[in-house]
């Protein structure tokens, strides 16, 4: 437990003393408020119009007009954000040479492994919060249901959680970060794109793309509702890459 | 303290190291020397955990460092080649976080810390950030790192490469002072450096143990015979001719002229006793002058090279 905590100061130490978690985090900042700005503004303009129209007035629901969209468009910036935050996780201790440190010390893999990946998750969640500025907005000036908001936020973390367990597999098989970043990317692109093929595929097999979709299980939580299954998924994704990378740093053990 | 068998390794079919024993006692300095490549790095990374050996095994402390890999990295330091520290980390931060991760209680800490930033004088330097460092500093602060757990054996692979002469005179000094309580393995390609500081000496070449043994054995053991260098002035013909009939010697050899009739002598001899006095005797009886002579000693480098090529015989 020493270790873990001794590990995930130091990463945090890196993230926070470099540019790179504000950059990150402005960046996603700033993307995120533009996506809820202009969904909160087209929102008004609508309300604007339906005081002519007594028929879309009934329609109108900020619930499902603002929050899930904008949960929506949160998950892809996430998308983009994740690789930037983990490409450097064990691709720059490899290319300073300080694994050589890391793997001596009497520390266990599993860690070293998880003081990173609390780093990184701890860094995500701080990124999140300047998102809760909009639904105090939200709040203060409509009426949305709180249950999709929580719900949201929920799948937003285990999304982000799974993405990170993904990117920490990538970083420790190069010390180039770019490379490390960008394999990423495409695997998580993969992951999210990968129900396309369903409508083409025979029916299991189909049943087996939608379910390993990463951003399938994310609709549920964006509409309101927390799915055991779709929770599951998550758990079982995060769980998996990040035993792949226990694995992967054991390689050395035994690879020439 | 150290016990190490048969120790091979495989890059895929290439051997790095083949069939290496050493031991090395509780309180020795050892040294480890080779020309680039010979396996030193890929030794010290297996004694230190970093990666497993093919073949044969390893102990510190009697723990092997496979099986009980844990135990050992508890009980040794480690200086990896090129000194790998996290630059963005202040001295204090980065010495902090590795007392942290070697388990030293909390309230320790602070007094092993400065204890050992004293000892390898960083303590001025403790606030600033290390990729800021002067690489003489950096050195330093790795090996501060190897020690503030206090270890019974530290390891350090190139200790003094890229130091400035002073410097390395200094990590010379530093490396002295920690030899007695603990064992340590440094490696090296710079000969006399090995001669300066440690007690024992396993050189290896391309792979493979050559000799194991103390500094002054090597030099006993390869020394077949003296080698006199003389500085006399006179007619050169002359004096190689009456100098070859002194008894013991071997082999006179003209070496470069000092001025037009004094020239520098190299004179073998078999025998191992002093050859000076009956030297001197004949110069003096023929009427030359001497003016330099001395027995030449068998250097660490000329012992490298000559097991290096005698090992290619």
């Amino acid at each position: 437990m020493v270790n873990f905590y001794a590990i995930l100061k130091k990463e945090l130490g890196s993230y926070f003393k470099s540019p790179i978690a504000y950059m990150v985090i402005a960046v996603f900042s700033v993307i995120s408020g533009y996506f809820f700005y202009s969904l909160f503004a087209l929102f008004g303009v609508m309300s604007v119009q339906s005081m002519n129209n007594p028929n879309m007035q009934s329609a109108l629901n900020i619930t499902e007009e603002v929050v899930g969209p904008a949960f929506s468009t949160m998950s892809i910036l996430i998308l983009f954000m994740a690789p930037f935050l983990t490409m450097r996780l064990f691709s720059e201790e490899k290319k300073s040479g300080t694994i050589e440190l890391l793997m001596t010390f009497p520390i266990k893999d599993i860690e070293i492994i998880m003081g990173k990946f609390g780093a990184c998750f701890l860094t995500f969640l701080v990124m999140l919060v300047p998102t809760l500025f909009y639904q105090v907005i939200l709040f203060i000036l409509g009426k949305p249901e709180l249950g999709p908001v929580i719900s949201g936020y929920i799948g937003i973390i285990l999304l982000g959680a799974s993405f990170i367990s993904l990117g920490i597999l990538i970083s420790t098989m190069t010390e180039n970060q770019i490379i490390a970043a960008v394999v990423t990317f495409g695997a998580l692109l993969l992951f999210w794109i990968i129900q396309w093929g369903a409508s083409f595929a025979g029916p299991v097999f189909a049943k087996v793309l939608i379910q390993l979709s990463i951003i399938e299980h994310y609709q549920e939580f964006a509409r309101g509702v927390i799915d055991t299954n779709d929770v599951i998924f998550y758990g079982l994704f995060a769980f998996f890459f990040l035993f792949l990378t226990m694995r992967s740093l054991e390689s050395k053990k035994w690879r020439g | 303290m150290i016990q190490v068998e048969n120790l091979t390794k495989y890059y895929g079919n290439i051997p790095a190291i083949e069939d290496i024993t050493f031991t090395a006692e509780k309180g020795e300095i050892l040294g480890f020397l080779g020309p680039n490549g010979a396996g030193k790095t890929t030794t010290m990374r297996i004694l230190s955990c970093f990666m497993p050996a093919t073949k044969g095994t390893a102990k510190v402390a009697g723990y092997d460092v496979f099986k009980d890999s844990l135990e050992v990295r508890k009980r040794i330091g480690y200086q990896p080649e090129n000194v790998p520290t996290y630059r963005d980390m202040s001295v204090s931060a980065y010495l902090n976080f590795v007392a942290q991760v070697r388990g030293i209680d909390r309230r320790e800490r602070k007094t092993k810390i400065g204890k050992v930033m004293d000892e390898c004088g960083i303590t001025e330097v403790s606030g600033k950030l290390i990729g800021k460092l002067s690489k003489g500093y950096r050195q330093r602060v790795g090996i501060a790192q190897a020690l503030v757990h206090d270890p019974e054996v530290l390891i350090l692979d190139e200790p003094t490469i890229g130091l400035d002469p002073r410097q390395i005179h200094g990590m010379r000094d530093l490396i002295k002072n920690l030899g007695g309580k603990r064992t340590i393995i440094l490696s090296t390609h710079i000969l006399p450096e090995v001669s300066m500081t440690c007690q024992r000496v396993v050189i290896i070449n391309e792979g493979r143990l050559i000799a194991v043994d103390t500094p002054d054995n090597l030099m006993a053991r390869l020394q077949k015979g003296t080698k006199i260098l003389a500085e006399i002035e006179g007619p050169p013909d002359d004096i190689m001719k009456e100098l070859k009939g002194v008894s013991g010697v071997t082999k006179i050899e003209k070496k470069d002229a000092k001025s037009e009739n004094t020239f520098t002598y190299l004179i073998d001899s078999t025998i191992d006793r002093d050859i000076r006095k009956e030297l001197f005797a004949t110069i003096s009886k023929n009427g030359w002058s001497l003016t330099e002579i001395r027995q030449i000693d068998m250097s660490l480098e000329d012992i490298f090279l000559k097991l290096v090529t005698e090992e290619k015989d």
